[in-house]
């Protein structure tokens, strides 16, 4: 490579590392490059591909753009014609492109660089984006999607062409989901036009770096070409973390954190700005609305998280850099690494569920690296002061438990595949080496590829009938092209793999006085955000429910539109939307059964938690790490099993649902069950220990590997939680169309539902790639298969089982949830058959013979 | 006639259990969405929409191919357990009038055994205006069965009339959970069928489509589960 014996001179020119006019341009400010930033500046300057890990505040995003501006600085003006981009900065979110961008102008125009910078996302005008595709800036800051989109185009290889540096922020957020192979396809088709191009990612702490660097190289198939470069930034000043000790009692269940509400008031009072973390967005909305009846000072505390209108987030962003706020209640929507201000305490409300998301929450507060973190745990029941203590421990040490990454998805592929057909004809053979070039999609076998292909071009299926209409054809040479302009166009509506719930827009009515009627609503007024149009379908009207902070009253549908009123209650029927919902880390997990299994730790925890945990001990049981402990015991008619996999809610949901499947076959007749976090609780009508006692039902074999098998695969293809996962399948890989907001359709002619297609292709053709896709998916994001696999290997010949004859005090949390969590919706027939009879009951006497005989 | 003992029934037969009763004459609803005259010997189905994946694909959307053989053999179960007379489609019973002409061999050999030894009749629709001579049967406008008028688009102010065309779906929340099916929507004058066709979607009963056509206070919607119909009293249902 011509550029890095010069860049290396330049190197030694100056003491500091850094060359003019960067180093003038420190020194002038005071600053000491970080030795991270010189080490990332001479492997990236000479072309080799980087990893920087670093924690926020360590000068990690100058740090990856160093190695451009400096190259940058040396070319001097733009050569003419202009038409190609230097570099590449992609981040996951739209709003840390525009952050980047303001950061980044400063120390560009302070010393003076000849170059250009310029976002380009969704939000950007159709013409600036066009333009930007023929004059583009030097430095373009965007998302996966907009790249794809940018590749799409004929003139994508003029664009891409003399690339040199492609900067991956966040990337741990990135990699290991669709998005990622998204980007991982698209890093590969890059390195196709620019095979020189050098990869820069940065990230925060993870548990395996190597997997994370493997991302930033091309490969051979299996076989890596060469490693990228693991820098890592330094370990920053040791967080301090306390857990809330409260005087209120302890609650057995629940998540709102309630009674600490007087201590964490007094923590906020008692600093500048504090951010408020919960782990879905209804549970923010529960603690905005609680602190508020605090808040006797008044102190400005406001509300962020993601389904709420852009406009008033913006705000609330906007507030918090200028100093304007006491504190925010927030999601992960601010969990990456956007600098908001000067956040000087972060509490963490619940349990955090992982120890990597901990240790980035953490991180926003001190954006600096030489200041330790401030942050304050409050777990909102028993289990979670052990979860928070357990987390504790891993902060410390500073453990990671990022997930593992996954095979490249291939709806996905698919996706990819038509894109490059959109740009130019492309020949298998080499797109099957480009694709498995990516880190993702390293194993993918050649058969694998061609199915995609053939998907993407007639659908794929057996019955080959769609010829005449194939999306992609053949050329006398061998290459695949699109049939039609109109697939391009279809292509670029439907590109990216972020496929949202159905949502519904949020309207205040305005009142003019008057009752309100559902088919005379008022003049609809402000949007206040959107919720997943699930949650609206519960609702009637009249329930209300905690939205946008406030206390809100659904009157009824219009359009695509909810239309609320402010509700006067003050004890709202709150959200259960689930935007976010995080499982507990399998590594906190196994803390968490650790300290369990070790009483003499249980004196760390308060009072209210050892006592109840040596309880358990004297009435029961409290298992090894493991162990699994099953107790059976009658309470009312009925009998209960509950166990203690501690594997999260939602592998419990499967277990759950697997485990009263063989419960049903063995006789037990179970009747339901219900999962929190740590445990799983079934009950029935048969007495289970007596079944046990006399060896009718064997626990080894009701727990036995097997029931991955056939069980769950017919458990599966009944579920929901398929169908769901086929509809994303669906959409991202082109199948069918995605839902564009204003674009409402009518229900019977424009579209198919997915359930319909998916009925359909399950009966005729159920290994269909998209099939496989979407087991693949709900296996791992919604079922957490490979976690119950690991679950059931690890209990093998250490089940504990213990009969008694009342509830244990371990066991309460867990029967606390029931009748709080609705029966998860597979017993549709029974709701049916319900609903009908009580019909029935209800009508005995009456007309109960109108129903069957003829009408009077 | 007590639910109980209905339960007793073999699974795979299709359950003659509820009746509904329009105008004085009995009806059989059938969980797999046809409805059966047993005094007639005649079984109605409507919106077929055969050749719905085809008509997709043309537009650039290529759906699994197998709706039209997918309704075909959910069709010849029901025609094969009650060996109906007479057969009568509603309507829509092609998405395409022109693709009724290109059916797959094998799908148009279904359909012709079907017909076999029975007397077919098809309602145009708005989707299928007339049909190829490919298809045998005999094609009408409506057709008028001892008082009853069977027709595809229900008429705006005709009673005594069994229809198609609207897809009426009902929907329900019992116990946190919503449910949402194809129902048979009648009002005792009245009453329409939901659609049979595998890709064919639904419209709830509570659209303003179906304002002029029921009694309010009177409106069932039998809702199809998956071996039973349930009906539901209006009242209890929910809008989309």
């Amino acid at each position: 490579m011509a550029g890095v014996s010069t860049r290396a001179r330049v190197l030694v020119k100056t003491p500091e590392g850094l060359p003019e006019p960067f180093a003038s341009w420190f020194a002038r400010r005071g600053w000491q490059p970080h030795a991270h930033q010189l080490t990332l500046l001479e492997a990236a300057g000479a072309g080799r591909d980087a990893l920087l890990i670093a924690p926020t505040g360590g000068g990690k995003t100058l740090a990856g753009f160093l190695p451009s501006l400096v190259d940058l600085a040396e070319r001097g003006a733009k050569p003419k014609p202009a038409t190609a981009i230097h570099t590449l900065y992609v981040s996951p979110l739209k709003a840390l492109t525009t952050d980047i961008a303001r950061n980044l102008t400063t120390p560009v125009d302070e010393m003076g660089l000849p170059l250009k910078l310029e976002t380009r996302t969704g939000d950007t005008p159709p013409s600036r984006r066009a333009r930007q595709r023929v004059l583009p800036p030097d430095i373009l800051l965007t998302t996966p999607e907009q790249i794809a989109l940018m590749l799409s185009h004929r003139s994508a290889p003029e664009l891409f062409g003399r690339l040199k540096y492609v900067i991956l922020d966040e990337l741990h957020a990135l990699a290991s989901s669709k998005r990622g192979d998204l980007l991982a396809l698209d890093l590969a088709r890059l390195r196709t036009y620019a095979p020189d191009l050098t990869a820069i990612g940065l990230s925060a702490t993870v548990a395996r770096p190597y997997e994370l660097a493997a991302f930033l190289v091309p490969h051979q198939g299996q076989s890596t070409t060469r490693l990228a470069e693991i820098i890592q930034g330094g370990e920053g000043a040791k967080a301090d973390i306390s857990i809330l000790k409260s005087k209120a009692e302890l609650p057995w269940a629940g998540h709102s954190a309630r009674y600490a509400l007087p201590e964490i008031y007094a923590a906020i009072k008692a600093h500048r700005l504090a951010l408020m973390f919960v782990n879905t967005r209804s549970q923010a909305e529960m603690l905005f609305h609680e602190v508020w009846r605090y808040n006797d000072e008044d102190l400005p505390i406001a509300l962020h998280h993601g389904s709420l209108d852009v406009a008033q987030r913006r705000k609330v962003e906007a507030a918090m850099v200028a100093g304007k706020l006491r504190a925010v209640v927030c999601t992960s929507t601010l969990d990456l690494g956007i600098d908001w201000g000067d956040v000087d305490l972060v509490i963490n409300i619940g349990a955090p569920k992982g120890a990597s998301r901990l240790a980035q929450r953490i991180g926003r507060a001190n954006h600096r690296l030489d200041e330790p973190s401030k942050a304050l745990l409050v777990p909102a029941n028993r289990f979670e002061v052990i979860e928070c203590e357990a987390a504790l421990e891993a902060a410390a040490e500073g453990a990671q438990d990022t997930p593992p990454s996954r095979p490249g998805a291939l709806d996905v592929l698919a996706q990819h595949v038509l894109g490059t057909a959109c740009a130019a004809p492309f020949d298998p053979d080499a797109l099957y080496r480009e694709v498995t070039s990516a880190s993702p999609y390293q194993g993918l076998a050649r058969t694998g590829f061609d199915k995609v292909v053939q998907f993407v071009a007639t659908g794929g299926y057996a019955l080959a009938t769609y010829e005449r209409y194939a999306k992609l054809k053949r050329t006398p040479e061998g290459l695949w092209r699109i049939a039609h302009p109109r697939v391009a166009q279809q292509y670029r509506l439907n590109v990216g793999t972020i496929v949202e719930a159905p949502m519904v827009r949020v309207r205040l009515a305005r009142l003019k006085g008057g009752a309100l009627k559902p088919k005379t609503l008022p003049a609809a007024g402000r949007v206040l955000g959107e919720v997943e149009e699930y949650f609206i379908e519960q609702l009637t009207p009249g329930d209300s429910f905690v939205f946008a902070g406030e206390v809100l009253r659904f009157e009824g549908m219009r359009e695509n539109d909810a239309i609320v009123t402010r509700a006067n209650t003050t004890e709202p029927k709150v959200p259960a939307y689930d935007g976010g919902k995080f499982p507990l880390s399998t590594y906190l997990a196994d803390r968490v059964r650790h300290l369990l299994a070790q009483p003499d730790t249980w004196s760390h925890f308060p009072d209210q938690v050892s006592d109840w945990l040596r309880l358990q001990a004297e009435y029961s049981l409290v298992p090894g790490p493991d162990e699994i402990l099953i107790e059976i015991y009658p309470r009312g008619k009925r009998f209960y099993l509950v166990c203690y996999p501690f594997e999260g809610r939602l592998a419990h949901q499967s277990l759950g649902m697997l485990l009263t499947r063989r419960l049903e076959r063995a006789g037990a007749a179970p009747l339901g069950f219900v999962a929190n976090e740590y445990a799983l609780a079934i009950w029935g009508l048969r007495d289970i220990g007596a079944m046990v006692r006399t060896g009718r039902l064997d626990l080894a074999l009701l727990f036995d590997e097997d029931m991955l098998g056939d069980d769950l695969d017919a458990w599966l293809a009944e579920s929901s939680l398929m169908r769901r996962s086929f509809r994303v399948c669906a959409i991202i890989s082109g199948l069918i169309e995605r839902r564009h907001p204003g674009q409402e359709k009518t229900g019977r002619q424009m579209t198919v539902s997915s359930d319909l297609i998916y009925d359909v292709l399950r009966q005729y053709e159920p290994d269909h790639i998209l099939l496989q896709a979407a087991f693949a998916d709900a296996a791992t994001g919604l079922i957490d298969v490979g976690r119950l696999n690991d679950f059931l290997k690890r209990i093998r010949g250490r089940i504990r089982h213990i009969g008694l004859d009342r509830v244990s005090p371990l066991a309460v949390p867990v029967m606390l949830e029931i009748g709080r969590e609705s029966v998860p919706g597979e017993a549709s027939e029974t709701l049916l058959r319900e609903t009908v009879e009580e019909l029935i009951a209800e009508a005995l006497g009456g007309n109960a013979a109108r129903k069957t005989g003829p009408h009077a | 006639m007590p639910h109980a003992r209905l339960d007793l029934m073999p699974e795979s037969a299709p359950r003659l259990r509820g009746r509904i009763s329009v105008c004085g004459h009995e009806f059989v609803p059938l969980a797999a969405g046809a409805l059966y005259w047993e005094a007639e010997s005649t079984l109605l189905v409507a919106d077929l929409h055969l050749e719905k994946g085809t008509a997709f694909a043309a537009l650039g959307m290529l759906l699994p191919p197998y709706d039209t053989r997918s309704t075909l053999q959910r069709l010849g179960k029901v025609i094969q357990a009650l060996d109906p007379a007479r057969v009568v489609a509603l309507g829509d019973s092609f998405h395409r009038s022109h693709l009724a002409d290109s059916l797959a061999e094998e799908d148009l050999a279904c359909l012709t055994s079907l017909q076999q030894g029975r007397e077919w009749y098809w309602i145009c629709g708005n989707h299928d205006p007339h049909l190829p001579a490919s298809v045998k049967g005999t094609v009408c406008a409506t057709l008028s069965i001892r008082g009853i008028t069977l027709r595809h688009e229900p008429s705006p102010n005709g009673a005594r009339e069994i229809a198609g065309h609207l897809h009426p779906v009902a929907r329900i929340s019992r116990r946190g959970a919503v449910l949402r099916r194809r129902c048979f929507a009648t009002d005792g004058h009245r009453l329409v069928m939901p659609a049979f066709g595998a890709y064919a979607g639904g419209l709830n009963v509570l659209n303003e489509a179906f304002d002029l056509l029921f009694v309010k206070h009177r409106l069932e919607a039998w809702m199809m589960g998956r071996t039973d119909v349930y009906p539901v009293l209006g009242s209890l249902l929910l809008p989309d």
